[in-house]
């Protein structure tokens, strides 16, 4: 049964080099700005720049409204779902792998047309309602990933016997969500509201198309225009994905290891 | 020479060697436990039977063929595993089939063998269901079946009844055992639980921490334990302590109290202490005249298991357990009560090894 | 889940509120609600937008529009690349999840490449082309490097990053991680017991994957390579960034109909999106078809 070693490592080889590759020549090339010499020159301009500072900021903020909105929307169904109505199941999980099928782009062109300034909701009439409308496009987007990650943090927990100590001790259903399941499933909501930053944060066709000034656009923007601060966002990027994806891992282990005690 | 012969296999993981020099001749058609508690090297053993696992060092032959360095397809061997071993994206009849597939046998044999098989294993009407259509005890009959299609030189049993529920375990027993006896195959079965092993085997082979303890049929190994290991393993014993008071005449000192073995002392001399095994089911309670001994203690505690009713029972510093058959008409003793125990002089087990 | 009826009483009774059965729904229908006017309602509303004329007439017009050149090989341009970018991910990060389960590798390998994967294949969108043009764009640190050290200009034979390969291979950057996360539980979920099983039974490695591993595993593959094909098919921003809107694939033919760049005919759009839909939908259909076929012993 033994088989030969050779061709894994290969392919994990390959692996490595396809996925490290574009990282090495990515931060190289954002290194060049100043002929003859390596500098960090291109990541002073960008992190200076105030629209810089100003996407992003927008970007974080939307998308910590959108973590919100989606954990409120998506943990009392996940639990409900759980608990007392397992028949919606199949329905409630078709329908949040959907935003899987349906492009982003044509999501957001029905938005176009249907909350536009002379419809029934004219959310797109003004700013703040066309950040409300992101808000709800990301929610949208992010849904698999928050759905997916909540309903195996509640199926880890035993949320029967939870709910049934807890209602006998007299609380209300809210309360017990609030309390009780919540703080249970913690690292679940952790976990996919990391995600959802992740997606979120660069996120490019829904902001672009709803003509906010998020940090999406504003990439786009400076790779259209410059030549090195591209290279360099792009490390930045990375960065802050592998940050998220490193404390989703930090946070899975911290959540085994009090499971463990 | 034996049909299955296993000669000082030995098998070692990195720095922790799991077999430790296994002697094993299996006869043509006959059934042998491997019984020893989880750990021991059961399995492993088994694995190096079937090419799973590469023997470390050491042979092993079937029908006086080396084939330790075979791969197990080349192996002719079936194999029943603990469970969820059936392969779900096949019906009942195509995972029975599957080994005949493979040998290319024609479709009308192989039609002709599955049905014979599911006959065999009293699940004819099933062939076209999938494994998680089925119950454990159905799956596990569905798996014999398919490892017995290919008509296998040796059949090897890794725990086949330990994911099942009590009822269909035993009566699975029995069906398993039945089917061995009609096709006549050499088969070692593989558990941790002494009562399978004494209903079902020929021989059972007591295993402790990789290495053999003790071979012989069921009644040898349960009436005549070699090793205080096998003793306490195999069935439920009393061990007490005792003192020897005279080597020369078997009298032996229990807590102050004398009593005769007709055992060997296993080379004790006068003054030297010893663990004295006693099996429940030998004891009865009362005074006996003749050769029999006495022991006079105080009940201690009545357990009521229907048809057997277990009772122990205290003296000076050591404790004994003993059954009695549950009679409808006469209601167990009470606790505190004094109470005399008998047993006879060949049902001491002398155990080797100082008490501890 | 088996013991639901019985629990249901047991809340009914301890529940203090008159009517307990509310509760439950009021988990769920903000959930529908929300999933009805941000996810349903506006792509039915694209639908019948594909049907209409500026009026709001009933029409066919927009549909037989889309068979004008541009646009039908703008959705060839976007199936190929979806269908390329899907397959090779697929295989790719198959052999990956192959290696990293059942290649006997070191045990930091698996994780490692789990971790590297859950980011990589979340790394896409602009600053993935902003990477792949740092690399492979013409003066891209690896086509320097191939320049100088090996003397090849890949320019010179015909790769270009702004094309159909270049786009497909810059997609593989999140397509293969992608598929390394999906398949690798599946992998997983291969029991050890059915390859002895089958070994034992006179099977050949071979035989084992043909009859055994393959169809057990064939419905993950095949909705995974579905997931891939659906993500590549709608991303944008990646090839936007990329190439301008120089490229004629459909989500950019889109993105600039949406921003009144080129057509300025609104219900030509909303045909456009039903396309898409229809590929997506149409090509979930061929899976979920395919699958029941297959799957008949899965619960
Ligand atoms: N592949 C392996 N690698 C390392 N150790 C193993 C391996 N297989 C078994 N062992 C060790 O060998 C010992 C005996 O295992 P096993 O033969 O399965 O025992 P049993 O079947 O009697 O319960 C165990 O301690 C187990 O940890
Ligand atoms: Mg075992």
């Amino acid at each position: 049964m033994k088989q030969s070693r050779i061709a894994p490592w290969i392919g994990v080889i390959f692996g490595a080099i396809y996925f490290l590759v574009p990282l090495i020549a990515t931060f190289e090339f954002s290194l060049r700005m100043e002929r003859g010499r390596y500098s960090f020159e291109a990541y002073r301009i960008v992190l200076g720049d105030p629209n810089f500072q100003a996407s992003f900021g927008y970007s974080a903020f939307i998308a910590v409204c959108t973590i919100i909105v989606g954990v409120a929307l998506v943990v009392p169904t996940a639990y409900v779902v759980q608990l007392k109505l397992p028949k919606l199941r199949p329905v409630i999980e078709f329908l949040t792998l959907l935003p899987l099928v349906i492009p982003a782009i044509v999501i957001v062109f029905g938005y176009l047309r249907m909350y536009n300034s002379s419809s029934w909701l004219p959310l797109t009439g003004s700013a703040r309602g066309t950040d409300v409308l992101l808000t709800f496009s990301y929610v949208t987007l992010a849904l698999p990933y928050m759905y997916r990650s909540v309903d195996t943090g509640l199926r880890a927990i035993d949320v029967r016997t939870l709910t049934e100590a807890a209602q006998s001790l007299g609380s209300s259903w809210p309360r017990i969500l609030l309390t009780v399941i919540l703080p249970n499933v913690r690292v679940a909501v952790l976990s996919g509201s990391f995600l959802t930053f992740a997606i979120v944060i660069g996120e490019f066709t829904m902001a672009s198309l709803l003509n906010r000034p998020a940090f999406g656009p504003y990439l786009q923007l400076i790779g259209a225009n410059r030549a090195y601060e591209p290279a360099a966002l792009a490390i930045i990027a990375f960065a802050i994905t592998w940050a998220c994806m490193g404390l989703i891992n930090l946070f899975g282990a911290m959540g085994q290891q009090t499971q463990r005690r | 020479m034996a049909f299955l012969s296993i000669e000082k296999l030995v098998k070692t993981f990195g720095t922790q060697t799991t077999v430790k020099g296994v002697d094993l001749a299996v006869e043509r058609g006959e059934f042998v436990t491997l019984l020893g508690p989880s750990g021991c090297g059961k399995t492993t053993i088994l694995r190096m039977v079937a090419g799973f696992e590469t023997a470390t060092s050491g042979t092993i032959r079937i029908d006086g063929k080396d084939v330790t360095d075979l791969k197990p397809n080349q192996r002719n061997i079936g194999m029943v595993f603990q469970a969820y071993a059936l392969f779900p994206n096949m019906s009942v009849a195509d995972n029975i089939a599957f080994g005949l597939k493979v040998a290319k046998k024609s479709s009308a044999e192989i039609a002709a063998r599955v049905k014979e098989m599911l006959e065999l294993i009293k699940l004819p009407q099933l062939g076209e269901r999938y494994p998680y259509q089925l119950s454990g005890g159905q799956q596990q009959r569905v798996a014999l079946a398919r490892a017995l299609a290919v008509k296998p030189q040796i059949l090897l049993l890794d725990e086949p009844l330990s994911a099942l529920d009590a009822k269909i375990r035993i009566s699975l027993r029995d069906e398993i055992r039945a089917v061995q006896r009609s096709l006549g195959i050499t088969t070692i079965f593989v558990t941790h639980d002494q009562e399978e092993a004494l209903s079902m085997s020929d021989r059972i082979c007591v295993m402790n921490e990789g290495h053999i303890e003790q071979l012989g049929t069921p009644f040898e190994v349960y009436n005549y334990p070699t090793t205080r290991f096998v003793a306490s393993f195999v069935g439920t014993l009393n061990i007490v302590n005792g003192k020897v008071a005279d080597s020369a005449t078997g009298k032996l000192l229990v807590d102050g109290q004398e009593i005769v073995t007709s055992r060997s002392l296993n080379g004790a001399s006068t003054g030297d202490a010893l663990s004295l095994a006693l099996r429940p089911e030998a004891l009865t309670m009362g005074r006996a005249n003749g050769l029999s001994n006495n022991l006079d203690g105080t009940i201690d505690e009545v357990h009521f298991l229907g048809s057997v009713v277990r009772i122990r029972v205290k003296f000076k510093d050591s404790a004994i357990s003993l059954d009695t058959f549950n009679k409808p008409h006469l209601p167990p003793p009470e606790r505190g009560q004094p109470v005399t125990v008998n047993f006879g002089r060949e049902d001491i087990l002398v155990l080797d090894g100082a008490p501890n | 889940m088996t013991n639901s009826s019985i629990t249901d009483t047991n809340f009914s009774t301890a529940a203090v509120r008159p009517r307990p059965i509310s509760w439950s729904w009021l988990g769920v229908v903000p959930f529908l609600l929300f999933t009805l006017m941000f996810l349903l309602l506006p792509a039915a509303n694209l639908i019948i937008g594909a049907f209409q004329d500026a009026a709001g007439n009933f029409t066919l017009q927009n549909i037989a529009n889309l068979s004008q050149p541009t646009i039908l090989r703008a959705y060839q341009m976007s199936i190929g690349i979806s269908a390329a970018s899907a397959f090779l991910g697929a295989v790719i990060g198959f052999a990956l999840a192959l290696a990293a389960v059942l290649g006997r590798l070191p045990r930091w390998v698996r994780p490692s490449l789990m971790t590297f994967s859950g980011v990589a294949s979340q790394f896409a969108g602009v600053p993935l082309a902003f990477a792949f043009l740092a690399t492979l764009g013409r003066t891209g640190l690896v086509t320097a490097l191939l320049f100088n050290i090996f003397g090849i200009n890949i320019y010179r034979y015909g790769f270009n990053l702004l094309s159909f390969s270049g786009l497909t291979l810059t997609y593989l950057y999140f397509q293969i991680p992608l598929m390394v996360l999906i398949l690798t539980p599946a992998l997983d979920g291969l029991k050890r017991e059915w390859r002895e099983a089958s070994a034992i039974l006179g099977a050949s490695t071979w035989q084992y994957w043909r009859m055994i591993a393959l169809p057990i595993l064939w419905p993950s593959l095949l909705g995974a390579f579905m997931l891939l094909f659906a993500n590549s098919f709608g991303a944008i921003a990646t090839a936007y960034a990329l190439t301008g809107s120089s490229l004629n694939i459909i989500t950019i033919l889109l993105y600039a109909q949406i921003r009144g760049d080129v057509l300025h005919d609104p219900n030509l759009g909303y045909a456009l999106a039903l396309g898409m839909i229809l590929i997506t939908g149409i090509s979930n259909g061929i899976y979920i078809w395919l699958s029941s076929r297959t799957g008949r012993w899965i619960r």
